[in-house]
């Protein structure tokens, strides 16, 4: 089970991450994208999902990620992410309950370059019961 | 032109195990139900599923041909209701079109639909793209 007690923090992440154009490219070759000098809607999940995959498995936050499933997510993008940006990620865990032994737990990720906020992430995410 | 309630053309993709795989190693993903048969039956999955996060990837792939590259998409979001079943040796598809919402301020809010075998695998999904 999830701590409540870590429900509204924030975890800053502790590095910044230099958005390599190798991985545009292979996340661009996925999907078809021809245009890899601009990163992809979705591609900054690779970034966030590592990073509060990190956080919430930790002893004292306690998220079981063995039974996790993806329930939704939603991007804004203030500013495209484009190959050599350098991004900070900050993930802040917004919302959690309990329904039917199911837990949700909703995660904002944040992604900064020189500070300014460039995307906003929001992913749900159901531990089945 | 442009209009609210337009329908957009219709687009196909189609998944196998080896676009789950490299999907997985692009997007660092590499949870055990969206690769290996046995793994996702153990844990009560009907087959391989594909990563919702795969879905998603494509489904903007559509928008950003749509809008006119990937830096005119700002918003995007889905609820993952269903999963798209990837069996061996076999391609499925995920069918996407979408509809116009509403036109304001130089941007377009579309709704999306996301259909695999039939049946439906995004709910709520919506986009908002500059014009």
């Amino acid at each position: 089970m999830l701590n409540p007690d870590s429900v509204g923090s924030t975890f800053a992440g502790t590095d910044s991450i230099t958005v390599s154009q190798s991985e545009v490219d292979a996340f661009c070759a996925v999907i078809g994208e021809s245009d890899t000098t601009i990163a992809p809607p979705t591609f900054t999940i690779r970034i966030t999902l590592t990073q509060f995959e990190e956080i919430l498995t930790r002893p004292e936050i306690g998220l079981d990620w063995s039974r996790l499933v993806h329930g939704d997510q939603k991007f804004e993008i203030f500013s495209p992410v484009k190959p050599g940006d350098e991004l900070t990620c900050n993930a802040t865990i917004e919302s959690y309950r309990v329904a039917a032994g199911n837990e949700i737990v909703t995660v904002r990720s944040d992604l900064h370059r020189d500070k300014k906020l460039v995307v906003s992430a929001w992913s749900t995410l159901v531990v089945r019961a | 032109m442009i209009e609210v309630g337009a329908n957009l053309p219709e687009k196909v993709f189609y998944l196998d195990r080896e676009l789950l795989k490299r999907y997985a190693d692009a997007s660092g993903d590499q949870n055990p139900i969206h690769q290996n048969e046995e793994f996702a039956v153990s844990v009560g999955l009907p087959n391989v599923i594909a990563h919702g996060m795969l879905t998603m990837a494509l489904v903007g792939k559509y928008l950003s041909d749509f809008a006119g590259g990937s830096a005119k998409v700002v918003e995007f979001g889905a609820r993952f209701t269903k999963p798209v079943i990837v069996p061996a040796d076999e391609k499925v598809d995920l069918t996407v079109t979408a509809t116009v919402a509403e036109i304001a301020d130089g941007k377009i809010s579309l709704t999306l639909s996301a259909t695999s075998a039939g049946v439906k695998v995004l709910g709520m999904a919506k986009a908002v793209v500059l014009q």
